[in-house]
C-alpha cells in the first residue's frame, strides 16, 4: 500500500481563522465573492444573486447548472471540493416551480455556496446529474428523485432509494401528496399482506450470482414470466 | 490539530502462534506510520462461482435495519450493494405540518444517540431564520449539551465496535460512563433519550443547582476510564489485526464521496465544522482536531478516541466560563413566559396562547446551518415563506452520505471485514432513512 499525500484544507488553511457569525443582517449581506466571479463567467447562466441571512444564494439557469457546478469544482480560484447536499424545495404556492438545491463548500477557501435551479411545474422535472463531479451525489440525487420525482440525467443507478422500488403511490415530499398517504391504512395493511415474503432480491441482485437458480421452482417460474420482485 | 501514531510490533512477523502463515495484516512501522503487507498467496484463487449473501436487516451486526447485499467470490467481497429505508418514517414531511418548536421533538428521534445534540442544531438553524441572537449562558450551555452528546455517541460506537470485532470488556466500561451522562441529562431536562432540550431562541430549562458539580465530577473521572480503554485495545494485537488497512479512503476519495466528520478526519482531511465554519463560539475554545494518515478503520478509531478526549478538554473550559444571566432571550412573541406569570398575568397569558396555538413566525427566507455531529456534517435547511410552519425542513444526515461509501470501502475485503468496516462508519438508521 503507498502512502499518500495529507491534503491540507480546512483549518489549517491560509488566512485568519473564521468566527462565529453574529448578527447576521435578513438581505442584503455581503455576497460570496464566488458569486462575482461566477456572474463574470456565465454571464447568461447566473439568472440572480441573492443573499438570505448571509448565506449567497446563485439561481442558475436549469440547462447550465452542470457546466457551473463543473467550473466551481476545478476552477483554482473556487475548488468547491465538496457537495454538502442535494435536495429541492417545492412551495405550498402552486404558481412557485420547485427548485433543485445544492449546497457546496470550499474547503481550501472556507466558503459556502447554495446553487439553485428552478423546474416549472407541468414540464418535466428533469435535470442533470452531477454524479460524475461528486461522488457524495449518488444516495442524495436518489433520495432527491424519491422523494420528489426529480429525473437526474446522468445518473447512472436512478432507483428509489428510501421508498421500496414497487411503491407506486407517487413522490411523497410533494405537496400534493397527502401527509397520510394515499391510501387508508386497511388499503396499505392489505397491501403490505399481499407482497410475497419470498421475494426478497431484486432481479439485478439475482443476475449477479447463481442465486436464480437456487429459488423455488415456481417462483423462478413466476419471475420468468415477468413478474417483478419485492423487498 | 494533533496527529497521533501508534507503532505497532507483532511478536513473529507472519507467522501466528501455531507456525501458520497469518491471515491477519503483517504490520511494520517504516519511520512514524503503519504500513500493510499483505501477505502473499495464502488465499489461493478458487475460481469458484460467485455466491450472494444478505446480511440483515435484522441483524446485530448492521446497526439497526440496514441490508447488505453481497456478492461474494469465496471469502472475499466482490459487491456490496447497501438497502436501506426499512426505518423510514417521513420526518421531513411531518416537519412541514408543524412548528418550529414542534420539530424539536422529531430531532430527538433521528439521530437517537445525538438526541440533545440535534436539538441545538435545530435551535440554530431556526434561530438563523428567526434572526435571532442567544445569550452568553445558552451558547455555553448548548456546547455542554454538544460536547455530552458526543461523548454519548462516540462511547455507543466505541463499544458496539468491540463487540463487532471481539472484546466485550470495553462495552461494558463505555456504556456504564454513558450512563452517567444520561444521569446528568435527566437531572437537567427530565429525559434521557429524547431530551427536546432547545427552544427556539433558548433551551427548556436553565440546569438545576448543583448540575455543575456533578459534570465537574463527571470530567475529572472520565478520562480514567479512557485510559483504561485505550491500554486494552490501542495497541492489542487482535484489534490491530482486525482493523488496520481495511476499508482505506484516500483524501481526494474521501473528500469526493462526501465524507464528513471522524470518517473524513481519519483520511487526512482536518475539516471540523467547529473549526472552520464555527458556531456557538467554538473558535474561542482551544481544543484539537485529531487527523488521521491511513484513512483506514483502525485510524476511524484513534480519531474518535482522540475526540473523546477533546470533548472533555472544551466541557472543562466550558465549565469554567458558564456565566450567570439569562438564558432564554426577551421576546414574548417567540419565548414562552414563566408557567408563574401564565397563570396570573392576563398580558403574559396571551403570549403564552399566541405562542403555542399560532407559533413564532419568521421572515421569507432559508438558512442552512451545518454543525459537526459525532457523525460529521450534520445541517438542518429550513425555507420559510412567513408562515409558523415552514416549507421545507431537510436534514442533511452525516451518516447517509458515510453510508453511501460502503461499497467502495468493503470491496476486495473478506466477509468478515464488512462487519468492521460497517461497525467503522458509525451509522445509526434512523437518522439514515428519518
Amino acid at each position: 500500500m503507498s502512502r499518500f499525500e495529507v491534503v491540507k484544507t480546512g483549518s489549517s488553511a491560509s488566512g485568519a481563522p473564521p468566527t462565529t457569525q453574529k448578527n447576521v443582517p435578513h438581505r442584503n449581506g455581503e455576497p460570496n465573492p464566488s458569486a462575482r466571479a461566477l456572474q463574470e463567467k456565465f454571464p447568461s447562466a447566473i439568472e440572480r444573486v441573492e443573499v438570505v441571512w448571509g448565506e449567497t444564494v446563485v439561481f442558475v439557469d436549469a440547462w447550465s447548472v452542470h457546466e457551473v457546478i463543473r467550473w466551481l469544482h476545478d476552477d483554482e480560484s473556487q475548488r468547491y471540493d465538496f457537495l454538502s447536499d442535494v435536495t429541492a424545495v417545492e412551495y405550498r404556492d402552486a404558481e412557485v416551480p420547485i427548485e433543485v438545491v445544492w449546497h457546496l463548500r470550499s474547503l481550501p477557501f472556507r466558503r459556502f455556496l447554495r446553487i439553485k435551479a428552478q423546474l416549472q411545474k407541468g414540464t418535466a422535472l428533469e435535470i442533470e446529474s452531477v454524479y460524475d463531479i461528486y461522488r457524495s451525489a449518488d444516495w442524495l440525487e436518489r433520495e432527491c428523485f424519491d422523494m420528489f420525482g426529480i429525473r437526474f440525467r446522468g445518473h447512472p443507478d436512478l432507483r428509489r432509494i428510501l421508498m421500496w422500488e414497487q411503491y407506486r403511490e407517487g413522490y411523497p415530499l410533494r405537496k400534493d401528496f397527502p401527509l397520510r398517504g394515499r391510501f387508508s391504512r386497511s388499503e396499505q395493511l392489505r397491501q403490505a399482506l399481499a407482497q410475497n415474503p419470498e421475494a426478497r432480491y431484486s432481479m439485478e441482485e439475482l443476475s449477479i450470482a447463481d442465486a436464480f437458480a437456487e429459488l423455488p421452482e415456481d417462483m423462478r417460474e413466476r419471475l420468468s414470466k415477468g413478474e417483478r420482485t419485492g423487498e | 490539530m494533533t496527529r497521533r501514531t501508534v507503532n505497532v510490533e507483532l511478536s513473529t512477523t507472519g507467522l501466528d502462534a501455531q507456525g501458520r502463515p497469518q491471515r491477519v495484516p503483517i504490520l511494520t512501522d517504516d519511520g512514524g506510520g503503519l504500513a500493510l503487507q499483505a501477505p502473499p498467496g495464502i488465499e489461493p484463487d478458487l475460481e469458484g462461482e460467485h455466491m450472494l449473501i444478505n446480511i440483515g436487516p435484522q441483524h446485530p451486526a448492521t446497526h439497526g435495519v440496514l441490508r447488505l447485499v453481497l456478492e461474494l467470490d469465496g471469502e472475499t467481497v466482490v459487491r456490496c450493494i447497501p438497502h436501506i429505508g426499512y426505518l423510514h418514517c417521513g420526518f421531513e414531511k411531518i416537519g412541514e405540518y408543524r412548528q418550529y418548536n414542534q420539530i424539536i421533538c422529531w430531532t430527538d428521534r433521528e439521530d437517537y444517540l445525538n438526541s440533545i445534540g440535534n436539538n441545538v442544531a435545530f435551535a440554530l438553524g431556526a434561530e438563523r431564520l428567526f434572526g435571532i441572537e442567544i445569550t452568553e449562558r445558552c451558547k455555553v450551555l448548548r456546547v455542554i449539551a454538544s460536547e455530552l452528546s458526543r461523548i454519548m455517541s462516540h462511547l455507543v460506537w466505541l463499544g458496539t465496535f468491540c463487540i463487532d470485532i471481539g472484546a466485550f470488556t470495553p462495552f461494558l466500561w463505555a456504556f456504564q460512563r454513558r450512563e452517567e451522562i444520561y444521569r446528568l441529562l435527566e437531572k437537567w431536562v427530565g429525559a434521557r433519550l429524547t431530551t427536546s432540550a432547545t427552544r427556539v431562541g433558548g433551551m427548556a430549562a436553565d440546569i438545576p443547582s448543583g448540575w455543575m458539580d456533578g459534570l465537574r465530577q463527571f470530567i475529572r473521572t472520565f478520562p480514567h476510564t479512557l485510559d483504561e480503554i485505550d491500554r486494552v485495545l490501542t495497541k492489542n494485537a487482535i484489534w490491530v489485526g482486525r482493523t488496520v488497512g481495511l476499508g482505506v479512503m484516500t483524501p481526494e476519495e474521501a473528500v469526493n464521496w462526501g465524507l464528513s466528520g471522524p470518517m473524513l478526519r481519519a483520511s487526512g482531511v482536518d475539516y471540523d465544522v467547529r473549526k472552520d465554519f464555527p458556531y456557538l463560539d467554538y473558535e474561542t475554545y482551544d481544543f484539537d482536531v485529531p487527523v488521521g494518515t491511513n484513512g483506514d478503520v483502525y485510524d476511524r478509531y484513534l480519531v474518535r478516541f482522540e475526540e473523546l478526549k477533546q470533548s472533555v478538554r472544551i466541557l472543562q473550559q466550558a465549565a469554567d466560563r458558564l456565566p450567570d444571566g439569562p438564558v432564554n432571550i426577551d421576546d414574548p412573541r417567540i419565548i414562552l413566559p414563566p408557567k408563574s406569570k401564565a397563570t396570573s398575568e392576563m398580558e403574559s397569558m396571551i403570549h403564552h396562547f399566541k405562542v403555542v396555538m399560532e407559533g413564532p413566525r419568521p421572515p421569507i427566507g432559508e438558512s442552512y446551518v451545518a454543525v459537526e455531529s459525532p457523525k460529521g456534517e450534520k445541517g438542518y435547511y429550513m425555507v420559510s415563506d412567513g408562515t409558523a410552519k415552514p416549507v421545507r425542513w431537510r436534514i442533511r444526515p452525516p451518516s447517509f452520505v458515510n453510508l453511501a461509501a460502503i461499497p467502495k470501502m468493503v470491496e476486495g475485503h473478506l466477509l468478515s471485514d464488512v462487519i468492521a468496516i460497517n461497525a467503522s462508519i458509525d451509522i445509526v438508521m434512523g437518522e439514515i432513512d428519518r
